[in-house]
């Protein structure tokens, strides 16, 4: 898609999908850092007094560390499942890059780097919804 | 320590961080984990959970301006993500095993290499050999914009380039890096891609290769709002403000200290790693 647009044309050319995915990326990374910032905000207000205890590794009760979970207490306002939630948006932001440039290989008819991409795609999916490696 | 305390710390040394990372071109994320586990005391799951968040932001937010600037090859990027990510998933799963004193060694050995590469001179190669044939037959040739318009490129050693990407998503995973240095070099060095063309695209590809890993590891628990959150909003804010001023930034004088940071650091972890105290 770097070849300069021979490949298709209009609105899915390949400059057309550069500018399409860099817009992706920034809108991405403000929205997911606006949700952190204002959870990060108020869980400091709210815990911000307590003491903080990160020396040794206790796994996070599920309700922060699962995709759903963490929708449920951004939803009922809990802030540090709503730092969670932006921290998914954070995580889904370059999945969703892959998927826009599937989309774009496909409009392109280009099937092996159709291929390759699903198989990023998958791959990333994997690690994101399932959990383990 | 309060956690209001702890997270008015950690966020100050992560704008730090970012700001030198994006000054030097080094990227923030290599002195993070560090900063977090011989400063802070913080458990090393939690700082590379913190860490790999990090990074996505900065990576993703670079590569929004990057790509559309048409440097980025996207082929060669989707197709060594393929390597990037296979390795970040094998990596965490290797990072429940691998014990804390042996990947502390291992990040002391990346830091060393990374003030290493800061003092290499880049590389003049020639950007237009008879490209591998795995680069003709997957359409990985392409061009970058010059002062005299498009300038055509060709790609050489597709399989060593692959492997090298294999290790740097097993890096990424195991110490919360993105691992620029190590693609930067594998494009740049290895498959002859031009500069700027290889710092774009490794820069495009360390946000997928750190959210194969992140993905898993906030199932695990590894990522805690409390340490997170300074640090990606630490690390971003740093970040924008030395893509900002870095125009009119001594970039010579900061690279010299932050490469001084990044070896009293490696020192650290070694000692940490052999001596069994992290």
């Amino acid at each position: 898609m770097t070849a300069g647009g021979q490949e298709g044309q209009g609105r899915w050319s390949d400059h057309a999908v550069e500018q399409l995915v860099g817009r992706l990326l920034q809108v991405g990374v403000l929205v997911a850092a606006a949700v952190v910032v204002a959870g990060g905000i108020a869980l400091l207000a709210h815990h911000g007094a307590a003491t903080a205890d990160f020396a040794v590794f206790r796994s996070e009760p599920s309700a922060l560390s699962s995709v759903t979970g963490i929708v449920r207490g951004a939803l009922a306002l809990d802030s540090r499942a709503v730092v969670q939630l932006g921290l998914v948006l954070l995580i889904a932001t370059p999945v969703a890059r892959v998927a826009l440039t599937l989309v774009a290989f496909v409009v392109q008819r280009d099937r092996l780097y159709v291929g390759v991409t699903a198989l990023v795609l998958v791959l990333l999916l994997y690690g994101l919804v399932f959990g383990h490696a | 320590m309060s956690i209001l305390l702890l997270a008015a710390l950690v966020g100050a040394g992560a704008f730090g961080a970012g700001l030198l990372g994006a000054l030097t071109g080094l990227g923030g994320g290599i002195v993070v984990v560090p900063m977090l586990t011989l400063l802070f005391h913080v458990d090393l799951r939690y700082a590379v959970g913190a860490s790999l968040v990090s990074v996505i932001a900065t990576s993703s937010g670079a590569a929004a301006a990057y790509v559309r600037e048409g440097y980025t090859n996207v082929r060669v990027g989707v197709l060594l993500e393929v390597a990037t990510t296979i390795g970040a998933l094998i990596g965490a799963a290797l990072a429940g095993v691998v014990s804390t004193g042996a990947l502390s060694i291992l990040f002391g050995a990346v830091l060393l290499f990374t003030a290493y590469r800061s003092f290499q001179a880049p590389d003049d190669h020639a950007t237009d050999a008879p490209p591998h044939p795995l680069a003709v037959r997957l359409r990985l040739d392409s061009t970058y914009p010059t002062r005299e318009g498009p300038r055509a490129y060709t790609v050489q050693a597709v399989p060593a380039g692959f492997a090298m990407m294999f290790a740097a998503g097993i890096l990424s995973a195991l110490l919360g890096i993105g691992s620029g240095v190590v693609k930067v070099v594998a494009m740049d060095r290895t498959m002859k891609l031009p500069f700027k063309v290889s710092t774009t695209t490794s820069n495009f590809m360390i946000g997928v290769t750190a959210a194969a890993s992140a993905g898993v590891y906030l199932h695990r628990g590894y990522i805690v709002p409390e340490i997170a959150f300074p640090v990606m909003v630490g690390v971003l804010a740093g970040a924008l403000l030395g893509a900002r001023i870095l125009a009119i930034a001594q970039t010579r004088w900061l690279r010299l200290i932050f490469t001084g940071v990044v070896v009293v650091l490696a020192g650290e972890m070694l000692y940490k790693g052999i001596t069994g105290g992290l």
